[in-house]
């Protein structure tokens, strides 16, 4: 029988819960690095026992950690000794050297974006929010950051380098935090097309590359923003999520700051889907992992009240690809719950029936073995959580 | 020997317990004990300070023999008892945040 790791990343460590294919009993491990951060953790498509961490901390910054057991050990990438040598013969120790391109072969004098206050504001790494390790080599990984940008490091983690072609794509300058900083959160690649990537950043918006990640455009054609100064603005969007099926990598789905949203062009247009939506409001969304149009949202009362509508936990599922939602509500609190479901923090297995979990700020991970029918949470009083990856192991 | 105290989270990056005790050769000063720290432990380097700038990361204190050693000079070299090893050198976390 298959089973199921869940990576749970949370403010004070990261935690691993297992459980055979039935989803019913499970084992919860950590925490891991206590006391720390865990902004998201994932494995390779390749090695799933190959598993990336971000770890980080206001006081000492960012760390990676790798994990080349399926958890159960971590060590830094490149701090053994027999890992990358300095010429004093030292490990160089640079996992977490994350430093901004300003060569002016390919980092163009792109130092500043948009302050809160419509000032512009030097361009400063603050920690790692999302990895996403590559579709055809486990040493190959991605790294959204914070002032957004995107980087890369092709020696599993041992060393990383800016992709500066999309910082350098020119509305940089437009580019402002959103309440949660200025984060590159999300990275999808194209399982059909190795040199395509689509990424998204608050507030500026969704970027695409096809030509693995030399040169990028905006994609928002379609966004309509209120909060901004122009609606309609090629950048400047507070993007939330977006999410893909890999059998059908031109459609993409959104979940906005406002409004759900769907591509089928790859993103050069998108059309509301919020449909019958209670608020369009909120942060992660979801692919079902067998069926291209079923998807999944959380709606949250408002950008000032993160919390559910009336204190009632539902998740939302479409089976028409948006526009048509059901409310989700079995096994999940339906009275005085006023937690929020951040944007990483919502995964799906690829187990039949298709599983899904989500993990909220109050600690506690769901889970339904039935594609949202029906939910149990695994762990209840966990530390606010972070992010939420599932892997469906052999 | 030179005694190094570090901050919690920085224990279990490193993975030690209590003090670490490290060969430092003289003159003994920030740098060079911060230095040393870093060759024993790899994992330390860019968490107390940056790997480009060297500067101490904002939320990161140096104390040692009661005085507040933060501010001074990473090549001033530090107290006699620093570098005998009868007093500890200490690396905080900023007290923050509530």
């Amino acid at each position: 029988m298959s089973r199921v790791r869940v990576l749970v990343g949370t403010r004070k460590g990261a935690f691993i819960l297992s459980s055979d294919g039935a989803r019913k009993r499970w084992k919860v491990s950590g925490p891991h690095f206590a006391g720390w951060e865990i902004y998201h953790m994932k494995g390779s498509p390749l090695d799933p026992d190959r598993i990336y961490a971000s770890q980080t901390s206001s006081w000492f910054g960012q760390i990676i950690q790798r994990s080349d057991d399926g958890g159960k050990t971590w060590n830094p990438p490149g701090t053994k000794p027999e890992d990358l040598m300095t010429s004093e013969g030292m490990p160089k120790g640079e996992s977490n050297m994350f430093v901004y391109d300003a060569s002016p072969e390919t980092g163009k004098p792109l130092t500043t974006h948009q302050w809160y206050d419509g000032t512009q504001h030097p361009w400063e790494f603050k920690r790692v929010w999302h990895l996403e390790p590559s579709l055809s080599d486990p040493d190959h990984v991605y790294a959204g950051v914070e002032d957004a940008a995107l980087f890369e490091s092709t020696d599993g983690g041992k060393s990383w380098h800016e992709l500066a072609g999309l910082r350098g794509s020119d509305t940089g300058p437009k580019w402002q935090p959103g309440a949660g900083g200025m984060c590159l959160h999300t990275i999808l690649l194209d399982p059909n097309n190795p040199k395509r990537i689509s990424i998204a950043i608050s507030a500026a918006g969704t970027f695409r590359t096809d030509d693995s990640g030399k040169t990028w455009k905006p994609i928002n054609r379609g966004l309509h923003s209120e909060h901004i100064p122009d609606p309609t603005a090629e950048v400047g969007h507070c993007v939330h999520r977006i999410a893909l099926h890999p059998s059908r990598p031109n459609t993409l789905f959104m979940q906005k700051h406002w409004d759900v949203m769907r591509s089928d062009d790859a993103g050069d247009s998108w059309q509301e889907v919020s449909g019958n939506l209670p608020t369009d409001f909120g942060f992660p969304i979801d692919v079902h992992a067998h069926e291209p149009e079923t998807i999944y949202v959380v709606p949250i009362k408002s950008d000032s009240e993160h919390y559910p509508l009336k204190g009632r936990l539902r998740v939302y599922r479409s089976r028409t690809g948006g526009n048509e939602w059901q409310a989700l509500t079995k096994g999940l609190p339906q009275r005085n719950c006023y937690v929020n479901v951040l944007r990483d923090a919502m995964s799906v297995d690829a187990l039949e029936p298709c599983g899904v979990y989500f993990g909220t700020t109050g600690g506690q991970v769901y889970a339904s073995a039935d594609a949202g029918d029906n939910w149990k949470p695994i762990v209840r009083d966990l530390p606010a959580v972070l992010s939420v990856e599932v892997q469906a192991l052999p | 020997m030179i005694r190094v105290i570090l901050p919690p989270n920085l224990r279990t990056l490193a993975r030690v317990d209590g003090e670490v005790e490290l060969e430092v050769k003289s003159p003994v000063t920030q740098r060079s004990v911060l230095d040393a720290v870093e060759a024993n432990h790899p994992m330390l380097r860019g968490t107390i300070r940056d790997h480009v700038t060297q500067l101490r990361r904002p939320m990161v204190r140096f104390f040692a023999c009661g005085e507040d050693l933060s501010h001074e000079l990473p090549d001033a070299p530090l107290p006699d008892a620093i570098a005998s090893g009868s007093e500890p050198f200490l690396i905080i976390g900023a007290i923050a945040g509530g």
